[in-house]
């Protein structure tokens, strides 16, 4: 036979070729470039009517804060949102890809998204990386089949409850959820024990801070409310505000107007192939 | 047969400085303890897990100390026998003078800091985190000791996972002059949160209080739990697969 062979379509999975790479530079003392991660907490609880999510707003790169707003819940569909703690670039990414797939899985079937759809399509993605992705994740949304609740970690296993915690705060949000949640919550008191939980973390985790973020999603319905809660504001602002005393000096002033180049063709022929 | 390995490999020369403890067996759980209006109340539940076996299930992890203290302890039990044997003999001591004075709750943490500490600096550590709380002269006093020395003294402390689990409750929910009622139901809370959520966590609690009058440790006792959450029946009815 030639020796051109057929093109073998490459194998699923991760490719652990640079490993022996990696191990190798450690060796020698060249350090991997540390992540931003989203030490964080983020918790989902199902009340009566519906799903609401929380989360906080601090993302740490190490010991500093690398950004002290940064929104935690993603947007998956309409009715589906998703929070994300671990590795900020993986949640990001790993959401993005799945709320498009979920667009064009919407415009293919022409019906509403599901939860289990979006469940199935980020663990599939996170079980074929064996965990290198590092999402964890508190899916929920409200579909036909009624109002969803999931976690997924970053090795790819999900589980469903009625009321979940992930990050590095989640234990000190647990304690919260635990001591106080109840079936058939009303709005209020769902959001407030969510709102209580996500400062349980805020206050006693050094990973998460700042503000509150919550989702409330019911059926037919979404609200997005981004900083719900500020319990960290600046103690100490100069009423003064900034003023930059050395300005820069003018010399010359020169206007040239730009002139039109393009011609705008009214009611010309749409683009042709 | 582990010290006579021991000594046979010793590297140091001396044979007494060649055992020390690297990792503890038989380890209890958290305690969690708070001041109420009229002392410290202490609660820790019964278990000694020798890894990830739950060997022992009547474990005292609450004692009281000479008159004035009550000593809770998490992590390698036999450590725990060994500091109550040394302070048995610190209060005995004490007695013997008969002065009329007695070691408070604030004497008995200083000296339990200076144990552990000495034992860490040997790198012989004593593998236990420590809750010291009493009563002296109408001085409520609580404070907490770990392996490595670190102590300190607060409303409400917690060893363990109890500082994961039940701080974020306690620093929510405590407040100057609770009730004894109020105290104990705090308590049970923390406990019930951590018997959810901690593995090596047992359903049987001693809670101790210790007031001016004396100590009382309570018969143990179970928790209520509840499970009945409709979510909790079936919960993958509609994404098979996941748990």
């Amino acid at each position: 036979m030639s020796s051109l062979a057929v093109d073998i379509p490459p194998k699923g999975g991760f490719s652990f070729d640079l490993c022996r790479r990696n191990d190798m530079l450690a060796k020698k003392g060249v350090q991997p470039p540390s992540f931003l991660k989203t030490g964080t907490t983020i918790v989902g609880l199902i009340f009566q009517d519906g799903v609401i999510l929380g989360a906080d707003t601090r993302a740490t790169e190490g010991p500093i804060v690398a950004d002290k707003n940064c929104e935690k819940i993603h947007y998956m569909a309409p009715n589906i949102y998703c929070c994300g703690a671990g590795t900020a670039a993986d949640t990001e990414a790993v959401t993005d890809m799945v709320s498009s797939q979920l667009q064009l899985h919407r415009y293919h079937t022409g019906r509403e998204s599901r939860v289990v759809t979006a469940l199935t399509l980020l663990k599939k993605h996170l079980f074929n990386y064996q965990g290198h992705v590092q999402a964890a994740l508190v899916l929920g949304g409200v579909d036909v089949t009624g109002p969803h609740l999931h976690t997924i970690y970053p090795h790819g296993s999900t589980d469903t409850l009625p009321f979940a915690t992930m990050g590095s705060g989640s234990l000190a949000a647990m304690a919260m959820f635990e001591s106080k949640y109840k079936e058939g919550l009303t709005r209020e008191e769902g959001v407030n024990l969510v709102v209580e939980a996500i400062c349980s973390g805020i206050f006693n985790d050094l990973g998460s801070g700042s503000n509150v973020d919550v989702c409330v999603i019911t059926k037919g319905h979404k609200e997005y409310l981004r900083n719900h809660l500020s319990p960290n504001p600046r103690t100490f602002v100069n009423p003064k505000g900034f003023s930059f005393p050395k300005k820069t000096e003018v010399l010359l002033t020169k206007i040239t107007p730009l002139k039109e180049k393009v011609e705008v063709i009214e009611g010309g022929d749409a683009m042709e192939e | 047969m582990d010290s006579n390995q021991a000594k046979q490999h010793n590297l140091l020369g001396s044979e007494a400085a060649s055992e020390r403890t690297l990792y503890p067996y038989v380890t209890g759980s958290s305690v969690v303890a708070i001041k109420y209006k009229d002392g410290i109340l202490m609660a820790a539940d019964m278990g000694g897990s020798y890894g990830s076996t739950l060997r022992y299930k009547s474990v005292e992890r609450v004692k009281p100390i000479g008159k004035h203290s009550i000593l809770g302890a998490s992590g390698e039990i036999s450590d725990f026998q060994e500091i109550l044997r040394s302070l048995d003999e610190l209060i005995l001591y004490d007695n013997m003078w008969d002065d009329g004075n007695s070691l408070g709750p604030k004497e008995v943490h200083s000296y339990l800091t200076r144990m552990m500490y000495n034992r860490r600096n040997k790198f012989n550590p004593l593998w236990n985190s420590l809750i010291l709380g009493g009563v002296k002269n109408g001085q409520k006093y609580l404070g907490m000791v770990s392996m490595i020395g670190v102590n300190f003294e607060d409303n409400h402390v917690a060893t363990g996972f109890g500082n994961h689990l039940a701080r974020p409750i306690l620093r929510d929910e405590w407040h100057e002059n609770l009730s004894f009622e109020d105290g104990v139901k705090l308590l049970e809370k923390c406990m019930r949160v951590l018997l959810y959520r901690d593995r090596s966590a047992v359903n049987k609690l001693q809670i101790a209080k210790i007031t001016e009058e004396g100590v009382t440790i309570s018969q143990p006792y179970a928790l209520k739990t509840f499970w009945g959450f409709a979510a909790f029946e079936n919960p993958t009815v509609g994404a098979e697969g996941s748990w």
